[in-house]
């Protein structure tokens, strides 16, 4: 059983004109096996507070902690976050030229567990969860992200959110891009790994189609760099009815 | 004008698909056009240079001296040879006739390692003979006095080979290689310059394309101080392809300079340049001029050439000037691209982010860069070693990783992922 706790987290983004206040103090907690949703109005700080907890260089926490089972994040470098145990499914994957997926997987997987697997097990693996996911087996010997289309690029994040099992996945706008078929295959993988594993689960996204495949315990409205207000499952049907606006009105 | 000079700042230029019509000049040399730049056999036409001319003025003068001032006399390096059964090799006198038919010298070091050989290395690959493995020349440096050498290779018509340039040790080397591919000859020549340090070598390539033959150039520019190679290749009748393929590593201190250039004089015949290198460490300094020029007779052209530069410390240059020009507008297509950049944060950090430490992660982006110029070098053990070196490279700067694997071990995992059969 792990807990991410996120407590008073605030954060700057660098910008050409300076540092610009994005997060305003975040106060989140996620357990192992929960399933929160983070929602929110563009512009909120949602990614900002998904790359903050990743490490990304252009995000400098000012103020706050963000801690994985007591272990203070903030204070590890990025790849050692993830060998602590934390995924980030990014909305805009990055094209690594000339690096195969296959390549990259298994470097990943080395580094995660500290040991190369075991490579009749990993071949299976990789192949079972390439099968479930609907991709292609040629898809091992392309460029990381290389040419992927849109939906390519999410099966190939949430691919190695499966392979690389983590006590904690943020999936940032996972949903954003894909068609419903597409949708619908993500989502099934997001499901799969919950219910193989004990992995805890913040969902960022803008609109709760992905939620009608994803049931989240907990969402959370995120306006301005803060959570404004917190519920269960019938807070996403209420904002699908009614929209953001009522966060929106000025004070 | 798109000439550039880039230093480490990400400056790029991307003309693909060029044309005549596009009228952007490239790169007007003080020179004036390629076709009116001077060529000789005889030293005396090429005064000692000052550094400032077009040839010269991204090079190192001083370190170059030594190859410069006249006439050599030191003994040229040893070449140990193995050799395909059926490809002859040939310790052949200067005054044999078969030498000097790839065009003159076009600067003043060509024109000295032409002026001081006294015997050449002459490789012939006889007509229609398919060779069945590569010809390897090890050219062994082990001297400091300068030299001259002289290399002869002839693809007679029909032929195919693979013949490997090994160029170690130390030395300070003017040198000449010959290059002939004849009427639908296939050659594939891969010229590695792992010197030891303090070598200084400067090599004009010239290379004569035949009706319908294909010449594969490959460079690998690793070791040494100096070097200096100026690959050129014309095309002497239709039909022909050329492909240059370069790959440089330079560490702090090395100067690795290469002038291509190649000449479309008749029609229907197709150019790819590609180079790429790293560079890394204070005063670590490379240099890549691509010189493409496409006469007036020369219509149904195509060709391209880029250049890449990773530059993965401060402190390193890298000055990329590819030239273009195009005599006529009936060609296929014509273009060419050059980028200078660092290493992309955000690479780094997609790597990183799924647990791959820096030094790794760092190792992955540098070898994905060199990945598509590796496989295209056609020669397993080169390919291998180039592998291990950038490696070693890598390592210096970043400390040793334990667990690199090699390119077999990956592509045995990939065929098992598709095939779906595990092995061991």
């Amino acid at each position: 059983m792990s807990t991410l706790e996120i407590r008073d987290l605030h954060v700057d983004v660098e910008t050409p004109d300076g540092p610009k206040k994005i997060l305003r103090g975040v106060d989140l907690t996620v357990k192992s096996g929960e399933t929160h949703a983070l929602m929110g109005p563009n512009g909120s700080g949602k990614s900002t507070l998904a790359y903050a907890i990743a490490g990304h260089p252009k995000y400098a926490v000012t103020s706050g902690e963000v801690l994985l089972d007591g272990e203070n994040l903030l204070e590890m470098s990025v790849d050692e976050r993830a060998r602590a145990g934390m995924f980030l499914a990014m909305q805009y994957p990055v094209e690594v030229p000339g690096v195969t997926v296959s390549n990259f997987l298994r470097t990943a997987k080395t580094a995660i567990d500290g040991k190369a697997p075991a490579l009749r097990h990993w071949v299976s693996d990789v192949r079972g969860t390439m099968e479930n996911l609907r991709m292609d087996p040629t898809f091992a010997e392309r460029n990381v992200n290389e040419g992927f289309s849109g939906g390519e690029k999410k099966r190939h994040e949430i691919l190695q959110m499966e392979l690389l099992q983590p006590k904690f996945a943020v999936l940032d706008e996972t949903d954003s891009g894909l068609d419903v078929d597409a949708l619908r295959v993500v989502s099934e993988g997001v499901n799969r790994v919950k219910g193989n594993t004990d992995v805890g689960v913040l969902l960022i996204t803008h609109y709760t189609r992905i939620l009608r495949y994803i049931t989240p315990d907990y969402v959370h409205v995120f306006v301005n760099g803060q959570v404004a207000e917190e519920g269960g499952p019938e807070l996403a049907e209420r904002l699908e009815a009614e929209g953001y606006d009522r966060f929106l009105t000025p004070a | 004008m798109s000439t550039t000079t880039t230093q480490d700042t990400g400056l790029t230029t991307d003309h693909a698909q060029a044309t005549a019509d596009d009228a952007h000049s490239h790169g007007l040399a003080p020179e004036g056009s390629r076709a009116d730049r001077a060529t000789s056999f005889a030293l005396a036409d090429f005064d000692v240079p000052n550094g400032r001319e077009e040839v010269w003025r991204f090079s190192p003068m001083n370190r170059l001296q030594g190859l410069m001032a006249g006439a050599l006399t030191g003994t040229a390096p040893q070449v140990e040879v193995t050799a395909d059964e059926g490809v002859r090799v040939e310790h052949v006198d200067r005054s044999d006739d078969r030498l000097g038919k790839a065009g003159a010298p076009g600067d003043r070091i060509s024109a000295v390692a032409w002026e001081s050989f006294a015997e050449g290395l002459l490789v012939t690959i006889p007509a229609e003979h398919v060779a069945g493995r590569e010809t390897t020349l090890t050219v062994r440096g082990s001297g400091e006095e300068p030299a001259a050498q002289h290399i002869t290779i002839i693809a007679e018509h029909h032929s195919e080979a693979v013949v490997v340039l090994d160029h170690r040790g130390s030395a300070q080397l003017a040198q000449t290689v010959e290059i002939h591919v004849a009427d639908g000859a296939s050659l594939r020549v891969v010229s590695v310059q792992d010197w030891d340090s303090g070598a200084v070598h400067a090599s004009s390539h010239r290379a004569v394309v035949g009706r319908d033959a294909t010449l594969k150039h490959v460079v690998v520019t690793l070791g040494g101080d100096v070097v200096r190679l100026t690959p050129e290749a014309a095309f002497a009748a239709t039909g022909g392809s050329v492909e240059m393929n370069g790959l440089y590593f330079a560490d702090s201190g090395q100067h690795q300079e290469h002038r291509l250039f190649v000449d479309h004089a008749v029609p229907n015949c197709t150019s790819r340049v590609t180079y790429k290198g790293a560079l890394q460490g204070d005063d670590a300094r490379s240099v890549w001029i691509g010189d493409v020029l496409i006469r007036k007779a020369a219509e149904g052209t195509d060709t391209y050439e880029l250049n890449r530069n990773l530059v993965l410390t401060d402190g390193a240059r890298a000055d990329s000037v590819p030239n273009l020009e195009i005599e006529t507008g009936e060609i296929e297509g014509a273009g060419h691209a050059s980028a200078t950049g660092r290493f992309d944060d955000d690479q780094l950090f997609y790597l990183r982010s799924r647990g791959i430490p820096e030094a790794a992660a760092r190792r992955l982006v540098v070898r994905g860069f060199f990945a598509e110029m590796i496989t295209k070098i056609g020669v397993p053990a080169v390919e291998e070693r180039l592998l291990a070196a950038i490696d070693a490279e890598l390592d210096a700067v970043l400390g040793d990783l334990a667990d690199t694997e090699d390119v077999s071990q990956e592509r045995r995992v990939i065929e098992a992922i598709e095939s779906g059969e595990a092995q061991g």
